[in-house]
């Protein structure tokens, strides 16, 4: 790699190696950080950004590899551990205590001591003298939690820089702050990068990237795709870096969706769509967009991790609540306030966080299948055993779900198989549109390629689906009608003619001007 | 800036403890007074006696500081000063011979063990946790110094192996807890039981104690002013007090403890000994339960394996009556001392009455507790 | 073969509680050998196995309710003051009545109660799901005003009430068996049906499980959560009826004292995790057998009974430690290990 060669790295990880059972998060990682400089981690979801920090602050041990910090090597075992060497990390949900004073918030732990005792006039003193000194006006006493994200978000950084650090981590720290804020933040960062701190900046926002750092190293995958100078790489490179490609494995359905793209976008263009969403909004979350998805139309929508493509499916399918906009059900208007009634209109939304938000792990695969259905009908209607049994089976069969045993647990299938079986649970209660966010992750190659051949065979016969995914080459491999999203906006709607990829990453690459 | 952004939270809660306070004070206990406030005008309008006067400013001024100060983070313990001076205003009103010091004492005399286990149980509930062995580690103390001083060990001895016994069982609830990742209540409710059946174990009729020692203890007063008097046992209580209130407030163990309580891993990636700290103020609350169990036996001269059923129940609700919430991290260990005051009054004035019988108290105290819960609730809500 | 081997786990957490009730079984025979004989004496079954099955009929009904409310990962500690006040409730009915003996006023009464108790059950319901409040709070709230109330209702006094019918529900006999038997046998067998015919099992578990999951997939987990608090008080209440009504009297103090905790324990003997979830009726059943005989065998060996409380403690300490999750991680990892075979591996390296 074409890096300028600077004297000594103040941080120096190699062959960091980290795995977990089933997963190994990351696969012999180099990185490194200079003094002075400030330097963006960037990937998808699942990339291994995160474990990588928490290795470097030793949340997580590491299983191989070596860290140096300023050429001596370093075990770090606690965050405790990481803190006194130097390494401060500010955490993307901000890890402060709201219920306890700003200078208590930046001075706990090492808070100066009178008789045994902790002296408060000095605490507030010494917190009142760093806040200060980053030119912050914030009154030391007062409460954390009284104030905005933002002040809590520089409050997290104050703490961090009252140990000395030499190298600060700052996980997503833009993820909710304004673009004031966002400019409040950078000055403080400059000036700290002045005094030689080096500060590891982890963001999915390109212009902020491109506007602070100074180098930038990209992981796919839990693996090193490389480290650049920020310079020396356009952004639709980087974009590529991080998303990578992918051996199209559906070559068939790729022809037949775009033939048919066309088809329906004439078909529909006088019709009513099925849902059709104006000016749906969530503060802080997603801004008010527009979007239509017609009867049997296979939408896709492109986009970074934290762009709101999650967003804006979550709000479709029910689960998040709007509070701007209106949503419209063939033309009428309708509430999907929970997800419960999303369902009621047909509308399944099929999480990104398979764990947390899909499976009922202890539940038997004909449980988990029927789950829906049976919410719908209500407790007391129970679907009797025959037809539990019947469509257990039948979407064992159709979907090749492994184990094919209606009785074994969920949290004993793979990560494929409870996918298949959540899609199952979908297709169930015979949805209108189904939400698919990243169906596809995590899983192997051959369930992959199921998964998208099914998407395709739904859509053809009638049902809407949304589908996200990270892979660009699955989303336009299988949407008639691909919607970028951008910065927790919605930044193009087009039908899937001619697009390519890289027209699609020159869209999501796009500086503020585009 | 605290102001700006807090002001709409709190200013609520603010104009009801005005409302309460100033212009009709039987709405501000409603819970004790519903359907005697007519009474109660009728007695005060009909030439009723002493007090009204000097009640009515006092609760005007504190109107007024409420007003001021109801958005800053002590919110929640003015609101319970208030509730404690409106019940203890109208018990003055209604009751002859209620507005004394002496009332006002005995709630310090009555309550002292209360006070003690309050305070343990502050600690647990600031990390966010519960501590439910409280009543039986109490009888449990009382079963030990009665049986040792039967078999006629000398007092101090018993007292410090009552001390040993409750801390060492604490102690060892905290470490379950920490070893074995079980929730607090089911760790503490199987001490709990533990501890009821260790008490039958020893006896299951009820031990008097003779020794000198002891009855001195009960016997004594200690004048603090014309006409008025306490217990040893009120100093002890204030003594624990004053030392859980420097713990919390100017140690790092104490302010781990709130840091602790804030939940989430934000107390362990701020480099706070967490797990430590949990184990310990299990610990806190077994050497508080000791403390206060010694105290009861001071204030009843006997031990008695069925003594202190539900006084768990007592020592939460007057944490979660003084303002600390049950989720933990906000509260002040002051406030659980309003708490059992306020608990106390209920009492004091449930024997007033006369005509009520003692068991409205556990009523009465159960509906308060709920109240300050969905208060908590709703706050905490507004906050987010 | 997962599924085989997965049948054995659940097989294990029965054998366990069943192991115990053997032990304590054969435990009495060697003491009093005559232990398992039921002989028949004026048309009624009589024996200490009788006994058992008569004295524990309310621990199995308190513990009923226990376990779905557990399975959802709450708690019910009202129980014990719900026990207190249908018995005080009803009996003062059957008390104020001209009378007493008459079928209808304790159908009535007894009526009456439970409908109490579902209001009492729907406040706990109203406060878990509505509120958010924690379980352990909430139906702690009722705990302590629930005495309070009784009290109340008894005012004060240890009400004692002679009525024919009334005593029939704790003591009487039907069929040459003990009415409570019956009684609390009808209430499992209704248990039983309810959650495995509808699907009301199913959504309970699954929200005991994963409630966010649960939520997505359109279940309304607040009716459960509703439903299962308000059934707990009715098993309460019909345990107060049989308290009461076995030794005549409602006593607000003492009626259904460390009730709860028995109800919880023979949840936990009986192999549902108190972190919710999964739950076993049958198993909640032997438990409450297993604790029922455990007392009995107590007297019967000669033990001071005082040790009873320290003795199931220690039972509850060391089944809560056996169902701990660092115990699960550790014995799965013990499996693992021993099960080094390849077999595993394949399954395991497609696992995101």
């Amino acid at each position: 790699m074409s890096v300028a060669v600077d004297p000594v790295p103040l941080v120096e990880m190699s062959h960091i190696s980290i795995s977990f059972p089933g997963v190994k998060a990351l696969d012999a990682v180099d990185f490194r950080m200079f003094p002075g400089e400030v330097h963006s981690l960037m990937g998808e979801n699942g990339a291994g950004k995160s474990t990588l920090i928490k290795a470097l602050t030793g949340v997580y041990g590491i299983d191989s590899g070596t860290i140096t910090l300023d050429g001596e090597p370093l075990v770090i075992k606690s965050p405790a551990e990481a803190q006194n060497a130097g390494i401060s990390t500010v955490y993307q949900e901000i890890n402060l205590l709201p219920n306890l004073s700003v200078a208590e918030n930046i001075m706990l732990g090492r808070e100066p001591r009178r008789f045994g005792g902790i002296a408060w006039k000095k605490t507030r003193a010494m917190a009142a003298e760093l806040l200060t000194q980053m030119r912050l006006d914030i009154d030391p006493a007062s409460l954390l939690g009284s104030h905005s994200l933002a002040v809590q978000q520089l409050v997290a950084i104050a703490r961090a820089i009252a140990v000395r650090a030499r190298v600060l981590i700052l996980d997503e720290p833009t993820s909710s702050l304004d673009a004031d804020e966002v400019a409040e933040l950078f000055r403080v960062i400059r000036s700290l990068k002045d005094n030689g701190v080096a500060i590891l900046f982890v963001s999915h926002f390109l212009d902020q990237v491109y506007e602070i750092a100074d180098r930038l190293t990209v992981l796919r995958n839990g693996a090193l795709v490389g480290e650049y100078r920020i310079e020396e790489i356009l952004r639709i490179e980087l974009v590529r870096k991080m998303i990578g490609k992918e051996i199209a494995v559906l070559d068939d359905i790729d022809t037949r969706t775009r033939a048919q793209a066309v088809e329906t976008e004439t078909a529909t263009a006088t019709a009513v769509p099925f849902l059709e969403a104006s000016g749906v909004g969530r503060k802080g979350s997603i801004e008010p967009f527009d979007v239509r998805i017609s009867e049997g139309e296979v939408v896709g929508l492109a986009g970074l991790l934290g762009s709101g493509r999650t967003e804006l499916a979550r709000i479709i399918g029910g689960a998040d609540r709007t509070d701007s906009g209106e949503i419209r059900i063939e033309g009428k208007p309708r509430r999907l306030s929970t997800a419960r009634s999303a369902l009621k209109d047909r509308i399944a939304y099929s999480s990104e966080d398979r764990k947390r938000e899909g499976i009922i792990e202890d539940l038997t695969v004909r449980d988990n299948i029927v789950l829906a259905l049976q919410a719908d009908r209500g407790w007391f209607r129970r679907i009797p055993r025959r037809r539990q049994d019947e469509l257990a089976a039948s979407y064992i069969q159709a979907l090749g779900i492994r184990p094919a045993n209606p009785e074994a647990l969920l949290r004993n299938l793979s990560g494929g198989n409870q996918q298949k079986v959540l899609l199952a649970r979908w297709l169930a209660i015979a949805p209108r549109l189904l939400i698919l966010d990243e169906p596809t992750r995590g899983i192997d190659v051959g369930a992959k390629a199921e998964i998208q051949r099914l998407v395709a065979n739904l859509a053809e016969e009638g049902m809407s689906v949304l589908f996200i995914s990270a892979e660009l080459e699955e989303v336009l491999r299988l949407s008639h009608r691909i919607v970028v999203m951008r910065d927790r906006r919605k930044i193009a709607d087009l039908p899937n003619e001619d697009v390519t990829v890289t027209e699609i990453m020159g869209l999501i690459a796009s500086g503020a001007d585009a | 800036m605290t102001a700006t952004t807090n002001r709409p939270a709190g200013a609520e809660p603010g104009r009801g403890g005005t409302a309460g306070g100033g212009s009709d004070r039987a709405a501000g206990a409603g819970l004790l007074m519903s359907g005697r406030r007519r009474e109660a005008g009728r007695r005060a309008a009909g030439g009723g006696t002493p007090p009204g006067g000097s009640g009515a400013t006092g609760q005007h001024g504190i109107a007024e500081w409420l007003g001021a100060v109801v958005s800053s983070r002590y919110a929640s313990v003015l609101v319970t000063l208030a509730l404690l001076i409106v019940t203890f205003a109208v018990g003055s009103i209604r009751y002859e011979g209620f507005f004394s010091g002496q009332v006002a004492l005995n709630l310090f005399v009555d309550n002292a063990f209360l006070i003690v286990l309050a305070v343990g149980m502050t600690f647990v509930i600031l990390t966010g946790g519960i501590d439910l062995s409280v009543g039986s580690v109490v009888a449990l103390s009382t079963m030990i110094a009665a049986s040792l001083l039967q078999s006629g060990w000398s007092p101090p001895w018993v007292i410090l192996i009552v001390l040993i016994v409750g801390t060492t069982l604490g102690l060892l609830v905290g470490l379950v807890i920490y070893y074995f990742d079980i929730q607090p209540f089911i760790a503490t409710l199987a001490a709990m039981f533990l501890a009821r059946g260790f008490c039958y174990v020893i006896s299951t009729n009820s031990i008097s104690i003779v020794d000198p020692f002891f009855t001195a203890m009960a016997d004594a007063r200690i004048p603090v002013g014309p006409g008025l008097k306490i217990t040893p046992s009120v100093i002890v209580a204030l003594i624990v007090v004053a030392i859980a209130f420097v713990v919390l407030h100017y140690t790092r163990t104490g302010r781990t403890v709130y840091a602790i309580g804030n939940g989430g891993p934000s107390a362990m990636l701020m480099g706070l000994p967490v797990r430590r700290t949990k184990v310990l103020v299990y610990a806190i609350s077994g050497l508080c339960s000791a403390i206060a169990g010694v105290l009861f036996t001071f204030y009843t001269l006997s031990g008695y394996s069925l003594t202190a059923v539900g006084m768990e129940l007592d020592a939460i609700a007057a944490v979660v009556i003084g303002g600390t919430l049950l989720t933990g991290g906000s509260g002040f260990v002051l406030g659980s001392v309003l708490g059992v005051l306020v608990l106390g009054l209920i009492q004091t004035i449930i024997s007033f009455e006369g005509t009520l019988s003692s068991w409205w108290t556990r009523i009465v105290i159960g509906s308060l507790l709920l109240v300050f819960i969905i208060l908590q609730r709703v706050l905490t809500l507004r906050r987010r | 073969m997962i599924a085989a081997r997965l049948r054995d786990v659940f097989r294990s957490r029965l054998i366990w509680p069943v192991i115990a009730l053997v032990a304590l079984l054969v435990t009495n025979v060697i003491k009093s050998p005559g232990f398992l004989s039921i002989r028949v004496q004026d048309g009624h079954l009589f024996g200490s196995l009788i006994d058992i099955l008569r004295n524990g009929a309310p621990i199995v009904l308190v513990a009923l309710g226990m376990t779905l409310v557990i399975a959802t990962r709450g708690i019910d500690l009202s129980v014990g003051a719900v026990v207190a006040i249908s018995g005080a409730f009803a009996l003062s009915i059957v008390g104020d009545a001209p009378d007493p003996n008459d079928l209808g006023v304790v159908l009535g009464a007894a009526a009456a109660s439970i409908v109490f108790a579902i209001v009492l059950g729907s406040w706990n319901g109203l406060l878990v799901s509505v509120f958010g409040i924690q379980p352990i709070i909430a139906t702690l709230i009722l705990m302590t005003a629930g005495r309070g109330i009784a009290m109340l209702i008894t005012e004060g006094q240890i009400l004692t009430v002679s009525s024919a019918p009334y005593k029939v529900i704790g003591g009487g006999y039907w069929f040459a068996l003990p009415a409570s038997i019956i009684i609390a046998g009808v209430m499992f067998a209704l248990v039983a049906i309810l959650t495995r015919k509808t699907a009301l099992g199913m959504l309970i578990e699954s929200v005991g499980i994963n409630p966010e999951a649960s939520r997505l997939a359109g279940v309304s987990a607040r009716v459960i959560v509703w439903t299962v608090y308000t059934f707990s008080a009715v098993c309460a209440a019909i345990a107060g009826l049989m308290i009461s009504s076995n030794v005549t009297a409602a006593d607000a103090n003492s009626a259904g004292l460390w009730i709860e905790m028995d109800a919880i324990l023979a949840v936990v003997l009986g192999g549902t995790s108190l972190a919710g979830g999964r739950y076993s009726l049958t198993g909640t059943l032997i438990g409450a057998f297993v604790i029922q005989t455990l007392t009995t065998t107590v007297y019967s060996i000669g033990i001071a009974p005082e040790i009873t409380l320290v003795f199931k403690a220690l039972v509850v300490i060391a089944v809560c430690l056996l169902q701990s999750p660092v115990m699960n991680t550790r014995i799965t990892k013990m499996r693992m290990r021993r099960r080094r075979t390849p077999a595993v591996a394949p399954t395991r390296a497609t696992v995101s």
